[in-house]
């Protein structure tokens, strides 16, 4: 029992990285109806930035500013430069071309910082059941969901990124500049998704440490529904908890495979993920 | 390059989606034959096509050449079912890993069948790996089904590591595989011997693969690919359909991976690794999707694109990280550069040029 209670809070700290990373999909989804396979990638680089910075400064907070930063500069550049002239053309290009990013931002870290494991610190004490780092986890997540949340909710800049989204035409029509919101939407999702990155990295980093976690955010976003960020912050901490379990009591090399198992069969039930609403379409 | 002259027939596809190739009054004796004999020609002369090359380049680039014939079957069969039924795989990498470990567990444990018997029993056993996932994820689509072959390609290394006595963990396994069958001792090297089996077996697949993609089948799937709803009313199973495509597909990237443990012979998880599967996709959109052609710039790419890739490195005396690195960095780069100036690939790209050239030689 003891042993069940240290893998359920293991599991929901887990989770809450899990559930970050899912929801910055489910941002760039909403918005472009796009899954963004470079979320990774934009993590990993925004880690190794808060990396380079803690070892020149010392501070792990300054470390923890400058990868956020980096999330939503690099987020708002790829989706401008890279993303945007491509996407145009077809929706597998788009994905093939965020694809593209990946390897060239994994191969590039590679390439600067080494393919060797580098420590990583954590924010607070990670020693002890449920410790002040797993609390910061949560708490962190949860923070930057009802942000989000207040954002779209209550802000005009929220409710212009959701009229693009939406009907971009109207949106046009009535003032509200498509592109620009489409950018803000990358760089908030790479900020989440480097948030993401902070709370799975440690205690080592190395250019594929996120494959692993990558594979467990997407199938949190999915299990919620790609359309649903409220789905992908459930689905994470779901995800998170199942894992823990699988890799307490099964193994941890079968971990993505269960993975996949949930991922298929929820969606065999619901093929739209669990909060889905049934959507109607016009042939 | 000049092997895939078998897949002459495929180039109307591409332009014109889902249309038969028309008659042309000049070739009645070519369009009479019945079109798998057609596609067996165009193979045989295909295969005698990478001979030349093998003899005229010597052993040094056979094992390149090899390289080339198994990842274009693997990229064809991902063309069939992306570019055919449109469902986007981003997993075909573990499909070569069950071919591979196949061929391995076979050499080891049943080392006097022929290659012929360990690339059929290969093919069934990706056949019924194929069903099975296939049939898990019929109902899935567009992102969904992309995300879901993602975990795979991610999470079947690790039962590498689970059933580590058998499959060897981390270390893989390593296997002998026959040589030079002893009538042709002298007269090629192991090497060429085995790129010649590979690429038998590859020119054989290609053509099945034309076949079945300017058949019934193939016709449905476009139609599926371009409506489903549409499809189904006119009558199409479209479920089983997507299955059978799925299936198509995992049988030649299976086929591929066995090939590929056949030359190497060897066979590790970290050989099939997630970068495999994103790569083999990306090259087949890179090399342009909706042609067997597209398969062939594909699979030089992804094999010439490293070399060059590491030349360059060596020649500018980079760090060993830098030296890893650059080849996936160069192949992104190129990826993503092909795909903001010719959207629609390689094989696209060359085509509006030869439409271009006919259009000045009519007018002037």
């Amino acid at each position: 029992m003891n042993y069940f209670i240290t893998l359920t809070l293991n599991g929901l700290a887990s989770g809450a990285a899990y559930a970050a990373l899912a929801l910055a999909l489910v941002i760039i989804y909403q918005a472009t109806r796009l899954v963004n396979f470079a979320q990774p990638a934009l993590a990993l680089l925004s880690v190794y930035a808060a990396y380079t910075v803690t070892q020149l400064t010392g501070s792990y907070w300054i470390g923890f500013a400058a990868a956020l930063g980096t999330g939503l500069l690099v987020g708002a550049f790829v989706e401008r430069v890279v993303v945007r002239p491509i996407a145009r053309t077809s929706q597998l290009n788009a994905i093939i071309v965020t694809l593209g990013l990946l390897l060239v931002v994994q191969g590039g870290v590679g390439m600067i910082w080494g393919n060797e494991q580098h420590s990583f610190g954590y924010a607070f004490s990670y020693v002890g059941r449920f410790a002040p780092s797993d609390v910061f986890a949560l708490v962190s997540v949860g923070i930057a969901a009802l942000l989000l949340f207040a954002l779209y909710r209550f802000t005009p800049l929220g409710l212009r990124m959701r009229a693009a989204a939406f009907h971009p035409e109207a949106a046009r029509l009535s003032g509200v500049k498509v592109g620009m919101m489409l950018t803000a939407g990358w760089g908030i999702a790479s900020l989440i998704g480097a948030l993401a990155g902070m709370l799975a990295g440690p205690p080592f980093i190395s250019p594929n440490v996120f494959d692993v976690v990558f594979v467990f955010g997407i199938t949190a976003a999915v299990v919620g529904g790609l359309d649903n960020p409220f789905g992908a912050v459930i689905g994470g901490l779901l995800i998170g908890l199942g894992m823990s379990y699988v890799s307490g009591y099964v193994g941890p090399e079968l971990a993505t495979l269960t993975a996949l198992a949930i991922v298929v069969i929820v969606l065999s039930v619901r093929p739209d993920g669990i909060l889905s609403r049934p959507t109607a379409r016009k042939v | 390059m000049t092997s895939p002259t078998t897949q002459r027939e495929e180039r109307p596809a591409a332009s014109g989606a889902g249309t038969t190739p028309p008659r042309t009054p000049g070739t009645s004796r070519w369009g009479a034959l019945p079109l798998p004999a057609r596609h067996l020609l165009l193979a045989a002369l295909g295969l005698a096509a990478v001979t030349g090359l093998l003899f005229a380049t010597g052993d040094l680039t056979a094992l390149r050449i090899a390289a080339v014939g198994y990842t274009m079957l693997a990229i064809a069969g991902l063309q069939l079912l992306v570019g055919g039924s449109g469902q986007v795989s981003l997993g075909h990498g573990a499909f070569m890993m069950i071919g591979a470990y196949s061929m391995a567990l076979l050499v080891l444990h049943q080392p006097t069948l022929p290659i012929v018997a360990n690339l059929g029993i290969i093919v069934l056993v990706s056949i019924v790996a194929g069903v099975a996932v296939g049939a898990a994820t019929a109902r899935l689509h567009g992102p969904y089904l992309a995300g879901a072959t993602l975990i795979l390609a991610v999470g079947l290394p690790g039962l590498t590591h689970r059933y580590h006595d058998f499959l060897g963990g981390s270390n893989g396994l390593n296997i002998r595989t026959a040589g030079v069958p002893p009538f042709l001792d002298g007269l090629v090297t192991t090497s060429e011997w085995r790129t010649l089996v590979v690429w038998t077996t590859v020119v054989v697949g290609l053509a099945l693969l034309a076949t079945v993609s300017a058949g019934r089948l193939g016709r449905r799937m476009r139609a599926i690919r371009d409506d489903e709803t549409a499809a189904s009313m006119a009558g199409i199973p479209v479920g089983k359909t997507k299955v059978v495509a799925f299936v198509i597909a995992s049988a030649a990237g299976g086929l591929a991976g066995g090939l590929q443990a056949y030359v190497l012979g060897t066979v590790t998880p970290s050989s099939f690794t997630l970068v495999l599967s994103l790569t083999l996709l990306a090259a087949l959109v890179l090399g342009g999707i909706g042609s067997l052609w597209g398969a062939l710039w594909a699979s030089v790419a992804i094999v010439y694109l490293e070399i060059w890739a590491t030349d360059l490195a060596r020649s500018l005396n980079m760090t060993r990280d830098a030296e890893n690195n650059l080849p996936i960095v160069f192949f992104g780069i190129v990826l993503i550069l092909v795909l903001r100036f010719w959207p629609l690939g390689v094989h696209g790209a060359l085509q509006n040029l030869r439409a271009r050239l006919r259009a000045r030689s009519n007018s002037s």
